[in-house]
């Protein structure tokens, strides 16, 4: 892109399109569930696509602007003549499609490929519909349009309506190149208008039109279907532009088009309906918008990188504080107002900490309402009943987090209708409400957030899971051996899929386990509860931040550990009586009545000098999702904030070390490695 | 006039053929200066379990975190204890950060590319990671191919073994 749109705009088109295309699709499914488009769903509907057409043809994505186009055509119409006989549900599926096409296109744009998406068979469907809505007016047009579409899809999108604009454009005295400053405008203009005539005419051959430029102003002459509101945000866009006059043309005779439409424009001067200048009242559609979005005016949009780069230097300050207020040159001395002033620092420090991770704290609120939109369309086209409901969508996340459970989540929703609900026959055979309930709730438990999708359907089935497992070679021990637990945590095992037949949205035994190692990428874990007949549960175990924890550090010989202190359940000193060592040789010990299996941290890590007796360590008692165990280190060092932070990129390629979740530093400098309870066994 | 012309494309990369060189036993290496972001002493060193013998551990650079290798013991030479001329080269590859140990750093030179000859063809493993060798005086300097020395495993080896 030249700089004629520099790369802000455009991310703030995407971060404005995407929200726009959510509050669409909200809005359509609250209408279906509804049964009727009310005019304020119309209205909002309308707005959106309008701001999304407006903005993709300023940016050149005609075929967004065009579908836009299109859609908005259809809506305008249902504003404007309330027609009775609305088929709803065709109107729904338009609808949603056209958004979900520029979803697409939005994504491809994102991604760096050109938005090369065909719109123009849903263009010819959505100027159908709106022809037999409007059989009077429509059919005739309609008919000619979709022809004309065919041939030139441009064309036809900005003829419906467009009106004539006349613009006088004053460059800034230093600009220099007038004449390609206009050129570039009058180019530019051509996305979004047609029949662009301007004065002087030769300014793309003619080096002296700059000079005529310069003293008397850029005319120029279109017609447009854009409003006001869009033209003149595209003339204020313009680079080195001082100022400019924007007026409407009233036409004599709109059918005459050509030369007689050309004549019209020339003989129309400026003043003859009081051109309304770029900075005197602006529009009153803008107005009325500007009252809408007065509650966001105390709210600004800060780029996630800069936040990034905020909480990475909340994180040296955690640990300079550290390395000041522990520093060993202080160690034996008391320091009474030394001291005072390393507390008020440590509140100052914590408090900024808390502040940061709140500016980055986003709810899952959107991520949440996403799913409305995958259930709908997903028990359509499988013919089920399904509802969605919401708990908890309020709960906070880190924005990191919450861009990398949308996926997942889509994913289970998608399995548990495909797989969890039942066909609506069979729901009401078993005894159940015919509509199958899926509900996503969320919520905080200490440092985590506990995401649950729960079904109810007929839930999982053990002995089909079991028997899959075998074919698909996965079952590596006794079925008999295995807790329910474990048997279901086999589905998410790469390769394996229950559902005999591959369907669209789920079954070829791929995804599953993509839901766990995204879950796992952000510290997370899954598991599953089902019970047969009444539904399955799955559980996101999520931690709220990715950056500072609570942790325990420990010593093990020379090196140092840190285990997250939400991980840790006790810390004791264990007593010869206590440890038992089974003939295979696996030691335990026994707490309050109970065995737990102990883990020697030097013999998982292979840490020299590190003792071996074990009761002259200290074991600390530690729960990951799936079990309790001991683990056992030289001694425990303290409590401290740290920060996480991953290893090296070199140590990470040549290995992924399971039961390490990171590293990072302590106090005095030097670095501790933090342990993955979840992974440690 | 062919002065003038090479004086310009010295001022143009002042980095061109200069080498870092330093010691291990009685070798010299070199590796281009263009790589090499800064030179410390050893530093207190976490160990990181299993990874192989010569990536030592990671170090605290001021906040960042970075792998150190013992060149030593990647060229398969026996363990010295580190001691007060022992350095650390931290080199930056492709935007990889590592730190390389070795028994120390001696001097910048430069060694224009017509005083460098390609390696014999030996079957020898630290070969592979040799790009040439340099002549500085009555001395010869091995140059180091850096990406090489980080990122090719062990392979070649195995080949030659098997």
């Amino acid at each position: 892109m030249d700089n004629y749109l520099d790369r802000s705009i455009i991310e703030m088109f995407f971060f404005e399109s995407e929200q726009l295309i959510e509050q669409i699709d909200r809005a359509v499914l609250l209408a279906e569930k509804a049964g009727d488009y009310s005019p304020e769903l119309v209205n909002e509907i309308l707005r959106a696509m309008h701001t999304i057409k407006g903005s993709a043809a300023t940016m050149k994505y005609s075929n967004i602007a065009e579908l836009a186009h299109a859609l908005e055509d259809v809506l305008h119409y249902l504003r404007e003549h309330k027609p009775r006989h609305v088929d709803n549900s065709e109107l729904t599926d338009l609808v949603l499609e056209g958004s979900d096409l520029i979803k697409v296109e939005l994504h491809k744009l994102k991604n760096g490929d050109r938005n090369d998406g065909d719109t123009t068979d849903i263009i010819v469907r959505v100027r159908d519909f709106l022809a037999r809505l409007d059989p009077d007016n429509a059919v005739g047009a309609g008919i000619s349009q979709t022809e004309e579409l065919a041939e030139d899809p441009a064309q036809a999108t900005f003829s419906s309506r467009s009106k004539s604009y006349f613009a006088h454009l004053v460059f800034d005295d230093s600009s220099g190149m007038e004449n390609l400053r206009a050129f570039t405008v009058a180019h530019h203009l051509g996305e979004m208008a047609d029949d662009c005539r301007y004065e002087p005419s030769d300014i793309a051959v003619n080096e002296s039109s700059a000079d005529v430029i310069r003293s008397e102003g850029f005319r120029i002459w279109f017609r447009s279907a854009a409003t006001d509101e869009e033209l003149h945000q595209f003339f204020s866009r313009a680079s080195y532009l001082r100022s400019f006059e924007l007026s409407l043309i009233e036409e004599a005779d709109t059918s005459t088009d050509g030369e007689a439409n050309g004549n019209g424009a020339l003989r129309a001067s400026p003043d003859i309906n009081g051109p309304p200048s770029g900075d005197i009242a602006p529009p009153a559609r803008q107005l009325e918008r500007e009252d809408q979005t007065n509650i966001q005016q105390s709210i600004i949009s800060v780029h996630v990188s800069k936040l990034d780069k905020l909480m990475d230097l909340v994180g040296e300050l955690v640990i300079s504080e550290a390395m000041v207020t522990q520093n060993p040159d202080l160690r034996g001395l008391s320091l009474e107002n030394f001291m005072k002033s390393a507390r008020h620092l440590r509140k100052i420090t914590s408090e900024i900490q808390d502040m940061v991770m709140s500016i980055r704290m986003v709810p899952l609120t959107a991520t949440f309402h996403k799913m409305y939109r995958i259930v709908r369309d997903v028990s359509k086209k499988l013919g089920k009943d399904v509802q969605l409901r919401l708990i908890g969508e309020e709960t906070e996340v880190d924005k990191n987090i919450i861009e990398r459970i949308s996926d997942p989540l889509m994913h289970i929703i998608r399995n548990a209708i495909d797989h969890g609900i039942e066909m609506p026959e069979d729901r009401i055979r078993a005894g159940k409400d015919k509509a199958g309930t899926i509900t996503l709730e969320a919520r905080n438990v200490g440092s985590d957030v506990f995401i649950a999708i729960r079904d109810d359907g007929g839930g999982l089935d053990k002995a089909r899971i079991l028997d899959k497992a075998r074919r698909n070679g996965l079952l590596h021990r006794p079925a008999q051996e295995m807790t329910d637990k474990e048997i279901y945590a086999m589905i998410f095992l790469p390769g394996f899929s229950t559902k005999e037949k591959v369907s669209e949205f789920s079954g070829r035994g791929v995804g599953m386990d993509v839901v766990v190692s995204n879950i796992e990428a952000v510290g997370g874990s899954v598991w599953v509860e089902s019970e047969q007949g009444a539904g399955s549960d799955v559980y996101f175990k999520i931690p709220l931040t990715l950056a500072i924890i609570d942790g325990m550090n420990i010593r093990v010989g020379h090196s140092r550990f840190t285990i997250p202190i939400t991980a840790i359940k006790e810390s004791f000193r264990p007593t010869d009586k206590d440890l038992i060592r089974d003939p295979n040789g696996y030691e335990m010990i026994m707490v309050r009545g109970q065995c737990y299996p102990i883990v020697r941290l030097h013999d998982r890590f292979g840490t020299d000098g590190a003792k071996r007796d074990l009761t002259a360590g200290i074991m600390i008692m530690v729960e990951s999702e799936t079990s309790t165990y001991c683990l056992f280190a030289d001694e425990l060092i303290g409590e401290q904030q740290v920060v996480v932070k991953s290893l090296p990129e070199y140590i990470r390629a040549y290995k992924k070390i399971s039961g390490l979740a990171g590293c990072t530093l302590l106090g005095d400098g030097s670095i501790s490695l933090i342990l993955d309870v979840e992974r440690l066994r | 006039m062919a002065n003038m012309a090479e004086e310009m494309y010295e001022t143009e990369d002042t980095q061109k053929g200069k080498y870092l060189t330093f010691a291990l036993d009685s070798e010299y290496y070199g590796i281009e200066i263009k790589h090499v972001t800064e030179i410390i002493g050893v530093q207190t060193i976490t160990e990181v379990p299993e990874m192989p013998e010569y990536i030592r551990g990671i170090i605290n650079l001021r906040g960042k975190i970075i792998p150190v290798m013992d060149v030593r013991l990647r060229f398969k030479k026996p363990f010295r204890a580190y001691n007060d001329r022992t350095c650390v080269i931290v080199v930056d590859i492709r935007d990889v950060s590592i730190g390389l140990i070795v028994d120390q750093v001696s001097e910048v030179l430069s060694i224009p590319d017509g005083e460098i000859v390609p390696p014999p063809e030996l079957s020898n493993v630290m070969h592979s990671y040799i790009t040439g060798i340099g002549k500085v005086g009555n001395e010869v300097k091995l140059l180091l191919d850096c990406d090489k020395l980080l990122h090719q495993e062990d392979s070649e080896q195995l080949a030659s073994i098997g």
